[in-house]
């Protein structure tokens, strides 16, 4: 069928209004983060007349968003890298490898997925408490990976149970083992599925609120996001300082979503689907 | 390396193996958790938690005589109206109206559609709390640029007001991805059925009714359960921009739990109000899944 502009006019007329409204807020704040205070007032949304870092400097140093960027990548680094792995070896369990009470164990691992962390933090917190390490790392990466492996093995298994089988065969006749299969002929293979669990494991850990704030009464332990909820607390007058303050935590996300939409997309909607 | 000389059939346990340690961490954090919130919500305690007694099911006799729960279950409920209904009827009514021609360009309208999805909610309060801002907020701006002056509010300090104004911001969360899931639904829809429907006098009004949705069945159910599970879950977004004020009146559960168990250690209190809240969304997914996969089965 051919195009015609007259009946593309409309679509995109309707698509560019659905499109602004998700773009105007963001646009407001990231513009007012590149402002001094004193022109916030004149027109909220055009560019500034003078272009300012000075808002990112101050968040940066005197709201301490240096050290919960630190707090951030280092509680996502290992929870990222902890959860891949370990759901790369449970999917193939389920997907490739003789597993007695696998109908069992299935479900179970499903319930992770669906429940919130408001089902879990209430022991946690205390346990936490109790073995002295609310205040550090381990508060935040090892719950954090407890749920994470549960969306993890049921996507990683997805993948393994529809690997080209005729491939896992060969390398067995081959002399492979188990081990081997798994990494030397599958694993280059599960690029795009691994892909897509890399990135939503980061953008779940990187945005992860409640466990954190929970977690950590100190504040040179804040993760990004607990840190701007208290910076909020401190400096909801100063606009454009919370602006450059929420740009510096949804930075890296929008980073990685642009480079990686199609994988964000697709593991949204199929995680979605499948879940 | 053994294993190996015995692969196929030998190793019968070799999957356990491989499985063992993603399910130990999984079972320590996630599922052993689970049942002490459900153990905890029959208990009593006190000493902040040191010490406790068992009073049956008192804490969930409780929960029902207690306004602020109340409040907060019935505040979830209106949220799904702002999480669930809108960004649905909102998602379904573009996708018909883009209709099934392929929009050259649409890779951009859907990056920007669905950028709220991977925002954190504190960067969404934020946003938002300006946006609503009383003194110099762009809403109250523009409505006084345009003469309507005396509809400014002081929105998210409001009692009429705060629970549509944070609902509003979930259903700007929200939209997107509904839309960007029923576009791509609808891909899947043969051409043909359109056409043979239009040759035989279907209005796109039965169009919509009869060939769209039945043929979106799929994403609505997938779309019904995530929306829905996010509003019941709800945390980070009230926190973030009105603490569950004012009084009471954005109050939820997953802030109540927060409040209860966290602030105040009523630690019984607030697994029961966990507990129910993970029955609720448990069930909830379990039942929408098993409508879909009934209906997969008819078609």
């Amino acid at each position: 069928m051919k195009l015609r502009w007259n009946k593309l006019f409309p679509r995109y007329l309707i698509l560019t209004v659905f499109m602004l409204i998700v773009c105007i807020p963001i646009w407001g704040a990231l513009m007012s983060a590149f402002k001094a205070d004193s022109e916030l007032l004149s027109s909220p949304f055009s560019p500034p007349q003078t272009w300012t870092l000075e808002n990112f400097k101050e968040a940066w140093t005197v709201g301490r968003f240096s050290q919960f960027f630190k707090n951030s990548v280092i509680v996502t680094t290992v929870v990222v890298i902890a959860s891949v792995f370990l759901s790369i070896l449970s999917g193939f369990a389920f997907g490739q490898l003789p597993l007695p009470g696998k109908n069992l164990l299935f479900p179970l691992m499903l319930i992770g997925y669906m429940v919130p962390f408001e089902a879990v933090i209430i022991p946690l917190y205390h346990w936490m408490g109790a073995l002295g390490l609310r205040n550090t790392y381990w508060a935040l990466i090892l719950p954090q990976i407890g749920l994470s492996v549960s969306f993890g093995t049921l996507w990683m298994s997805s993948f393994f149970e529809n690997a080209p089988q005729e491939l896992v065969d060969a390398a067995t006749i081959d002399g492979a083992t188990r081990w081997q299969t798994l990494w030397g002929i599958l694993f280059p293979l599960s690029r795009p599925a691994t892909t897509t669990l890399i990135v939503l494991i980061f953008m779940w850990t990187w945005n992860e609120f409640l466990l954190a704030l929970v977690m950590v009464q100190s504040e040179s332990m804040r993760t990004l996001p607990v840190g701007l909820a208290f910076f909020q607390g401190r400096f909801s007058s100063n606009i454009s300082l919370m602006a450059a303050g929420a740009i510096i935590v949804a930075l890296p996300t929008i980073l990685i979503y642009i480079l990686f939409q199609r994988f964000f997309i697709r593991g949204m909607l199929g995680g979605a689907i499948k879940g | 390396m053994r294993k190996a000389n015995r692969y196929p059939g030998e190793s019968k346990w070799l999957g356990l193996l491989y499985l063992l340690p993603a399910f130990l961490i999984y079972a320590l954090f996630t599922l052993i958790p689970i049942i002490e919130t459900f153990r905890s919500s029959f208990f009593e305690w006190s000493d902040l938690g040191r010490t406790s007694q068992w009073v049956g099911l008192q804490n969930y006799l409780d929960l029902f005589q207690d306004g602020s729960f109340l409040k907060a279950f019935s505040n979830n409920l209106i949220f799904i109206t702002f999480y669930s209904i809108i960004p649905i009827l909102l998602g379904l009514l573009l996708a018909s109206l883009l209709s099934r021609y392929p929009i050259p360009g649409f890779t951009v309208f859907r990056t920007v559609l669905f950028l709220p999805q991977v925002i954190s909610m504190v960067v969404v309060g934020v946003i938002w709390r300006w946006m609503f801002n009383p003194t110099n907020g762009p809403i109250n701006l523009f409505l006084s640029a345009i003469g309507l002056g005396h509809l400014q509010q002081a929105w998210l300090g409001s009692f009429q007001w705060a629970l549509p104004a944070v609902g509003s911001i979930a259903s700007w969360v929200q939209y997107g991805f509904c839309m960007v899931l029923f576009l791509a639904g609808m891909q899947r829809i043969p051409e043909e059925y359109y056409e043979a429907s239009s040759l035989d006098g279907a209005s796109a009004f039965h169009q919509f009714f009869l060939i769209t949705i039945p043929g979106l069945k799929a994403e609505i159910a997938v779309a019904l359960i995530t929306t829905i599970v996010s509003a019941l879950r709800v945390f980070d977004l009230v926190y973030s921009t009105t603490k569950g004020g004012p009084g009471e009146s954005t109050l939820v559960t997953g802030y109540l739990i927060y409040r209860s168990a966290i602030l105040n250690n009523q630690i019984g209190y607030g697994a029961a109000i966990a507990t129910l809240l993970t029955v609720v969304i448990l069930s909830l997914s379990f039942l929408i899944r098993r409508i879909l996969s009934d209906r997969n089965e008819v078609v």
